[in-house]
């Protein structure tokens, strides 16, 4: 491949948007209003305009993603999202994406945890025609035979492919491990025993569950003003059922803490995952939590585990930590990739330096470090409207408030020293959940068996 | 990794276009205006003001990479990225980067077979910091044993992430190796592992003072400035620095035609799901004659595609043979470059019968060549592709360090959409016979075993 090689892994954002990244507030405001649209049939959306680019991006996000699938039929959210687009109203398969190419149209949908997510993208002038393609995906798909088979087997292929990549079978087993008969133990994309058994009523039944306004948040950023987009609320998301039907799941907490899984294949570099107990987003403590994490692992190239297991020692390309907030579960959670021989090592400096500044705290400069960090770099999140919309709906998500771009330096600098110390205890003190997929010598599964 | 997209030039002047798609009124205010000029010392500029958010991405693109190694060598290109941060003697390592995270800044580096690129994204008023650090480093590096030994490890375990530990990228790089039977692209841009764990630092040294030097680079800024500030800044800043004489031409060994269609396969017990990966041997736009390699860009988007492709169309919805296929082009290349299709069967088809397929798909396109609805579909796609990639300047500033860096200019990146615009469909059929030549092309299998599929192959 002529690849591109990049001095350092871009972090996963497999999780929640880390929400996290600010500066001159005042100039972002600035350039990011937001105004609140409520449509005539009561739908909201958060709208920025932008006239500068001739497009309109649209975000938005229904609560009950892969936890709403059928505890037996894991995949069902993963399912829909690859098969609105494949035909739709009268449209069949080819015609739906003969319709998108044919104006240039970009539609997606992805299925998350707790979330389901759909976007689009459209040049201003062929608004009309998009809005109408994603009416017609999110109120009529059709599921014809043929495309769920289509897509069952592409499922399946990537399954397959999954079952002997390592990071995906370390990511899987700490998931399984971590939240053993809950909807969070189960993949996403469901497994080789799940996806056979999903049939189109099961696609349908969510559909009709989960899409529905009062678990909706939209946000749409570009060329489009209020009254247009008031009524693209009403045309798009109007005759979606006024309130979802969504199974309650249990708050659950990561189980395992302490034990080291390894799972043997035969790859050069082992793959560890680890994880324990996080900070839920509306706790107070979550943004000295925030910055916590960022000294430990976080964002940017000086954190504790970049130094010390990258820089000094040159045990790995990636490691990384990131908080992990989900409605019923959160989490602090990383991963590296070492060499066999020195993997048991690896482990235990990672182990070291969450106790380390368990017990001692972030310094000062740490602190001040990483809070000019997280305000300075916030704006970065928001040069793009494919970015801003994101951000926007992650934050009605989140439930942080029209106003959180303003009040967040704020809430940055009202985190002391004595709170990310304390809350550095609270964090790092649980013990991890630690797998490892490879041949790493020197560590053996420990806990109560693999 | 960007070798799945279409050349990313594209452009600015999106005014005019297939009545559908582009907007009439002249296209966007963004990347309009873009400036291109040279400092005295041979510092190419690049200036794309993006005056939304009070954000700035500053790049700078040196004309080497893994192509320009000497053999023996190889990884050395990447290594040296890797030890760009490990500090001058003015800025101690780590300061740059301390520096750039307390502003609030994100950081990378990327290696590239024709170039090695570093940037920062920070809050527009930082833009003279970056300047200043970037410049320092141009020439000031300092390379202790210290941090070298270590960065080497680190660079074998990216090799290890990214290559030994996937398979499918294990025979990515034995297929360029094969297609490749001259020409240094042949090699892995991170290097072979047996050479990269034999570099040192003065390996690095050498190769930073034969290629760094201000004559070699461009630097790229893109978002909230004018260009007048950005030459003014530029002045006080890179203009200082001292050029170290002349580079010389970026010639390497050419590719003889080619003769012999060739396969590779790579059996890993590992390989849970096999497929199917093939590279062309085709012209870049540096090399290409006028229209040859936009015509390829638009063949390789009605091949292969979305599912509207006609390997997606014929494989995936219509014989059910695959579970996914796709083609794709990298136009950006000083020297020959390469257009590639791959495909992943359905259990119980065999990789011979799904290449089958594939050529028979591919044999439609260069006996029959396109629909003119294809032509269209395709054309209004990419076109309107360059209108929404000017949402993002980081995508426009990767533009323009790319065409400078692999033998094209400013000039060219602007007038692409309309370059597009002309390609017929007689073009696409013509260069789909050329160069979709199966002698041009090497096809790797990725498989569990070698032997029982081989053993199908009628």
């Amino acid at each position: 491949m002529r690849a591109i090689v990049l001095r350092r892994l871009i972090r996963p954002s497999v999780f929640a948007l880390a929400g996290a990244l600010t500066f001159s507030l005042a100039s972002i405001a600035q350039a990011t209003r937001i105004e609140r649209v409520v449509s005539p049939g009561g739908i909201e959306a958060w709208l920025v305009r932008d006239k500068s680019v001739p497009l309109i991006s649209i975000d938005f996000a229904f609560r009950g993603g892969a936890i709403q699938d059928p505890a037996d039929k894991a995949g069902v959210a993963n399912m829909v999202s690859a098969l609105l687009d494949e035909g739709a109203g009268e449209l069949d398969s080819k015609a739906f994406h003969e319709r998108l190419e044919e104006k240039a149209i970009q539609l997606g949908f992805s299925a998350g945890r707790d979330h389901f997510r759909g976007w689009l993208r459209t040049l201003t002038e062929n608004r009309e025609q998009a809005f109408e393609l994603l009416r017609l995906a999110l109120t009529a798909p059709r599921f014809d035979p043929q495309e769920v088979e289509r897509v069952r087997g592409q499922v399946i292929a990537r399954l397959t492919r999954e079952s002997t990549s390592p990071n995906d079978i370390s990511g899987k087993r700490w998931w399984s491990t971590a939240f053993p008969g809950h909807p969070y133990g189960r993949p996403v994309s469901g497994t080789l025993e799940s996806v056979p058994r999903i049939g189109a009523d099961d696609l349908k039944t969510y559909t009709r569950r989960v899409f529905a306004r009062d678990k909706l948040k939209i946000a749409v950023v570009g060329d489009i003003d209020a009254a247009a987009t008031s009524a693209l609320l009403d045309k798009v998301f109007g005759s979606l059922a006024p309130t979802a039907e969504l199974a309650p799941v249990e708050a659950a907490r990561p189980e395992g803490l302490g034990r080291r899984i390894v799972i043997e294949l035969d790859v050069p570099q082992a793959v560890v995952t680890f994880g324990g107990p996080g900070i839920a987003r509306k706790d107070p403590d979550f943004m000295a939590a925030y910055i916590v994490n960022h000294i430990l692992g976080g964002g940017s190239f000086s954190s504790r585990l970049y130094r010390e297991v990258r820089e000094k020692r040159g045990l790995a390309y990636s490691v990384y930590s990131q908080l992990v907030w989900l409605d019923h579960a959160s989490m602090l959670m990383g991963g590296t990739g070492t060499r066999a021989e020195r993997t048991f090592e690896t482990i235990d400096i990672i182990e070291q330096e969450m106790r380390r500044l368990a017990e001692t705290g972030p310094t000062e400069d740490e602190l001040a470090q990483a809070k000019s960090y997280l305000k300075g770099s916030y704006a970065l999140g928001f040069d793009t409207s494919a970015k801003i919309a994101g951000q926007l709906v992650q934050i009605q998500i989140d439930d942080l408030g029209i106003d959180y771009i303003d009040r967040r330096s704020g809430l940055i600098d009202a985190v002391t020293i004595g709170d990310v110390r304390r809350v550095a205890k609270r964090l790092l003190d649980s013990g991890l959940l630690v797998t490892v997929v490879g041949r790493p010598q020197g560590v053996t599964t420990k806990g109560h068996g693999g | 990794m960007l070798n799945r997209k279409l050349f990313p030039i594209a452009a600015l002047a999106v005014a005019a276009a297939t009545a559908s798609v582009v907007p009439s009124r002249g296209g966007s205010d963004v990347g309009n205006n873009v400036s291109h000029f040279t400092l005295a010392n041979g510092l190419d500029l690049v200036v794309i003001p993006d005056r939304r958010t009070p954000v700035v991405t500053h790049m700078i693109w040196y004309k080497v990479g893994s192509a320009d190694e000497t053999a023996g060598k190889s990884g050395i290109a990447h290594f040296l990225e890797h030890l760009m941060f490990k500090g001058t003697a003015k800025h101690p390592a780590g300061q740059f980067s301390r520096t750039v995270s307390k502003l609030g800044g994100q950081e990378n580096a990327f290696t590239s077979t024709d170039y090695t690129g570093y940037f920062q994204r920070t809050s527009r008023e930082y833009l003279p910091t970056l300047m200043e650090f970037e410049a320092d480093r141009m020439t000031g590096l300092v390379l202790s044993d210290d941090v070298v030994l270590p960065e080497l490890q680190v660079v074998l375990e990216e090799q290890n992430m990214r290559v030994a530990n996937n398979p499918g990228a294990r025979l990515g790089e034995q297929v360029v190796a094969a297609l490749y039977l001259n020409h240094p692209y042949g090699r892995p841009v991170i290097g072979w592992r047996h050479e990269i764990e034999q570099l040192n630092r003065e390996d690095a040294l050498a190769f930073y003072r034969r290629f760094y030097t201000p004559n070699n680079a461009v630097v790229v800024v893109a978002g909230d400035v004018t260009a007048a500030e950005v030459k003014t800044l530029a002045e006080s800043t890179y203009g200082k620095v001292k050029q170290l004489g002349p580079v010389g031409p970026r010639l390497r060994p050419k590719e003889p035609i080619p003769q012999a269609v060739r396969h590779v396969t790579l059996a890993d017990p590992r390989v849970a799901q096999p497929s199917l990966q093939r590279s062309y041997l085709v012209p870049s736009y540096a090399t290409a004659q006028p229209g040859e390699a936009e015509a390829l860009d638009v063949l390789a988007h009605v091949l292969g595609s979305g599912s509207t492709s006609r390997l997606y169309r014929s494989l995936v919805a219509e014989k059910g043979i695959a579970t996914s296929a796709g083609a794709w082009y990298q136009g950006s290349a000083l020297d020959f470059s390469r257009l590639g299709v791959y495909a992943t069967p359905k259990p119980g088809v065999t990789l011979p019968q799904l290449e089958d397929a594939m050529d028979a798909a591919i044999a439609v396109i260069a006996d029959e060549g396109i629909s003119a609805s294809e032509l269209e579909r395709a054309k209004t796609r990419m076109i309107a592709d360059v209108v929404y990639d000017q949402d993002n300047q980081a995508t426009l500033a990767r533009w323009y360090g790319t065409a400078l860096t692999t033998g094209m200019s400013v000039e060219s990146v602007r007038t692409w959409p309309d370059r597009i615009r002309t390609v017929t469909a007689d073009a696409v059929r013509a260069a789909a016979r050329q160069f979709l030549d199966k002698r041009r092309s090497v096809t790797g299998y990725l498989m569990k075993e070698a032997a029982r599929q081989e053993e199908k192959r009628s």
